[in-house]
């Protein structure tokens, strides 16, 4: 490990570098349009109006602030520390990828591109992909994974209802990272007219960026509420990292407390000596994969290896380039949560809570099972409750022998 | 810049640019029948789980060749083994940057370099992410070969040929490998754009798959780039492919040589 910086809030560096991760990994078409992007959205930032209409939309339109909300039962449960929520899962479609993408969808038109294309693995940030082209009238493109569409067809349907097109990818596993390779290159063909809503804090610069700020509204708010309050910030954090945008969405408004300490939750799966899981920092290693250099699932020859997660919304072989950098300067400690553990905590948080979180959100509650203990009882963790898990009732059921 | 290389733009008639995957099919005989039909210089594909500058030709010859078991290890065997067989054919590996810096970029220079490679195209290293495997290439006397694209403007073409040796690999579509082909007249007009930017000769590619296409892009260019018409009869043919890619290269070849 490396001497901390003096700030851990002020990456990118202006090529786009998180230390030794993120960057511009992509073919010459569109570097141009990544500059464009950048150029674009440092203005954008700078601008007044356009932050006014993003907070505008967030209020009146996803509903924030978010509560922050104390779990009573699940604290006297655990018997540790006292319990928080952010929950994000209140927010219009269910989750914080929405945040996202208002935020880019007035990027695009700011840009004057016309049509709009996203990836989904779950389908969560397709449908918030679709909500926000149908709020301003945008045509909209999803991809997904052939396997993907077939194992959510509720999202599927969703998003046609919102009137997008949903096309199905075959290549590879037909999942998540093979949607994300089909609308780069639907990207690369239309680069003139067509905006990519990336869905995750990964990408080429300036996506991690400005993915990042746009979901740091949940840390700036949650910061905020906390003060309020309890009168002081929380002893530890927790959210679950697939690409990693609730997480850093969470975190990056309190990297610079150091008595703050960070959990990400990566998905174990199976196990990690399984070989069947999605964690990318505890049992993957440094490479390149669309348009940035970051921690992978990969084999000797840097060949990608297939993700497995029972989350939908966790199963990538990647993890954003922020996390990386984290993860090796040690300010936020990584731990790997399976699909049994998550699955318990599911429920645990729909009877004890009446919450019915999502699976992905199911992986940091897990790791409070296991953390709480840790703390005192005037100690305080909040956790990340990124999206509600209405999705995976099939799911759940499925893995609890449940025929509905 | 290798001798090798530029004896293949120093032929009276623009150099006919061949591209198939490697360990897809019986890859040693597919190479040997792509130089006996007039291949002037050879580009082998470097098998990648993602490649996401592919259409459905190329993707599927990765998938096939990843599905036979295709390691980094057999990549440089092909490319060795045809150096020996081939002393004077130019050989450029092609693919992505993951497999190329997994072990390091000077652990991949030095192995190709080894095997007898004249050069190397990276697609998803733009410029701006060259400060490792260009100069371990270029160590290693290796040529990191560009690609210039229809999006490449004024600004930002210095940058692309800062470093750039062997030739300029001119991707004449905004799109993936392919698809569908370029105007003709927007061909002309990027490729006299490039040649006042740069002595370095232009080759054209993507789309490109036929002799006629083939020769109105000689009339202009110092090379012509075929790859997903001939991968596509690799893919069709198995093990009878050497005589339908001899075909198809022997008559691009000659649209070639006779086209100006």
């Amino acid at each position: 490990m490396t001497t901390p910086p003096n700030s851990f809030r002020n990456q990118p560096d202006e090529r786009g570098h998180f230390g030794a991760y993120g960057g511009r990994y992509v073919a010459e078409t569109l570097m141009p349009l990544v500059l464009d992007l950048e150029r674009e959205y440092r203005a954008a930032k700078a601008d007044p109006a356009f932050q006014q209409q993003f907070d505008d939309l967030l209020e009146h339109y996803v509903g924030r602030p978010s509560p922050l909300y104390f779990a009573e039962r699940l604290t006297e449960a655990l018997g540790g520390a006292q319990v928080w929520f952010k929950r994000e899962e209140l927010n219009h479609t269910g989750a914080h990828k929405i945040n996202n993408c208002i935020g880019q969808i007035l990027l695009a038109i700011r840009m004057g591109k016309t049509k709009i294309i996203a990836e989904t693995g779950a389908g969560q940030h397709g449908v918030a992909t679709a909500t926000v082209c149908a709020r301003f009238g945008l045509p909209c493109t999803i991809f997904m994974g052939a396997t993907d569409v077939a194992r959510q067809q509720p999202n599927v349907f969703r998003m046609k209802l919102l009137g997008a097109e949903v096309v199905p990818v075959d290549s590879g596993a037909a999942t998540l990272k093979d949607a994300m390779n089909e609308a780069l290159r639907h990207w690369v063909a239309n680069v003139h007219d067509t905006f990519y809503i990336i869905g995750t804090a990964a990408g080429p610069h300036p996506y991690p960026e400005l993915v990042r700020d746009f979901q740091s509204v949940i840390g700036k708010e949650a910061r905020a509420q906390m003060l309020a309050r309890t009168g002081r910030l929380p002893d530890l954090l927790i959210a679950a990292v697939g690409g990693g945008s609730n997480a850093i969405g969470l975190f990056h408004p309190f990297l610079d407390d150091p008595d703050v300490a960070m959990i990400g939750v990566e998905a174990a799966g199976h196990g990690i000596e399984s070989g069947q899981h999605a964690a990318s920092l505890t049992g993957g290693a440094p490479g390149v994969l669309h348009g940035n250099k970051t921690y992978l699932l990969q084999d000797e020859d840097g060949q990608i290896t297939e993700a497995h997660s029972i989350s939908a919304g966790l199963d990538y072989p990647g993890i954003g380039p922020e996390h990386s950098w984290l993860y090796e300067s040690g300010r936020v400690k990584y731990l790997p949560i399976g699909d049994d553990e998550a699955l318990e905590a599911f429920q645990l948080c729909c009877r004890l809570e009446g919450i019915i979180p999502a699976l992905e959100s199911s992986h940091a509650l897990a790791a409070l099972h296991k953390l709480a203990d840790d703390y005192s009882k005037d100690q305080i963790i909040l956790v990340n409750v990124s999206g509600r898990g209405d999705k995976d009732i099939f799911t759940v059921a499925d893995k609890l022998g449940v025929e509905l | 810049m290798s001798s090798r290389l530029s004896s293949a733009f120093a032929k009276p008639h623009p150099a006919l640019v061949t591209f198939i995957t490697a360990g897809d099919g019986d890859t040693a005989a597919n190479l040997d029948a792509l130089v006996e039909g007039g291949a002037d210089l050879i580009e082998l594909g470097m098998p990648f789980t993602d490649p996401m500058a592919d259409g459905p030709a190329i993707q599927a010859a990765n998938i096939r060749s990843l599905g036979a078991g295709t390691t980094t290890a057999e990549v440089l065997r092909i490319a060795r083994e045809f150096r020996q067989r081939h002393p004077d054919v130019p050989l450029v590996l092609m693919g992505y940057a993951n497999p190329m810096v997994r072990r390091g970029p000077e652990w991949f220079a030095s192995a190709a370099a080894e095997a007898g490679v004249d050069g190397v195209i990276c697609v998803d290293i733009p410029p701006e992410e060259d400060d490792a495997l260009g100069p371990a290439l270029r160590a290693a006397g290796i040529a990191p070969i560009r690609l210039a694209t229809p999006t490449t403007d004024a600004a930002r073409l210095p940058q692309v040929l800062e470093g750039s040796t062997g030739f300029l690999y001119y991707v004449s579509v905004a799109g993936i490998t392919g698809k569908q082909q370029a105007v003709q007249a927007s061909i002309e007009e990027a490729v006299e754009r490039l040649k006042a930017a740069t002595d370095l000769p232009v080759a054209v590619g993507f789309g490109v798959r036929t002799p006629e296409q083939a020769a109105a892009i000689a009339r202009v260019a110092d090379g012509v780039v075929v790859g997903s018409a001939l991968v596509e009869l690799v893919g069709e043919h198995g093990r009878d492919a050497p005589e339908h890619l001899r075909k198809l290269t022997s008559a691009l070849s000659e649209e070639i040589r006779t086209a100006r």
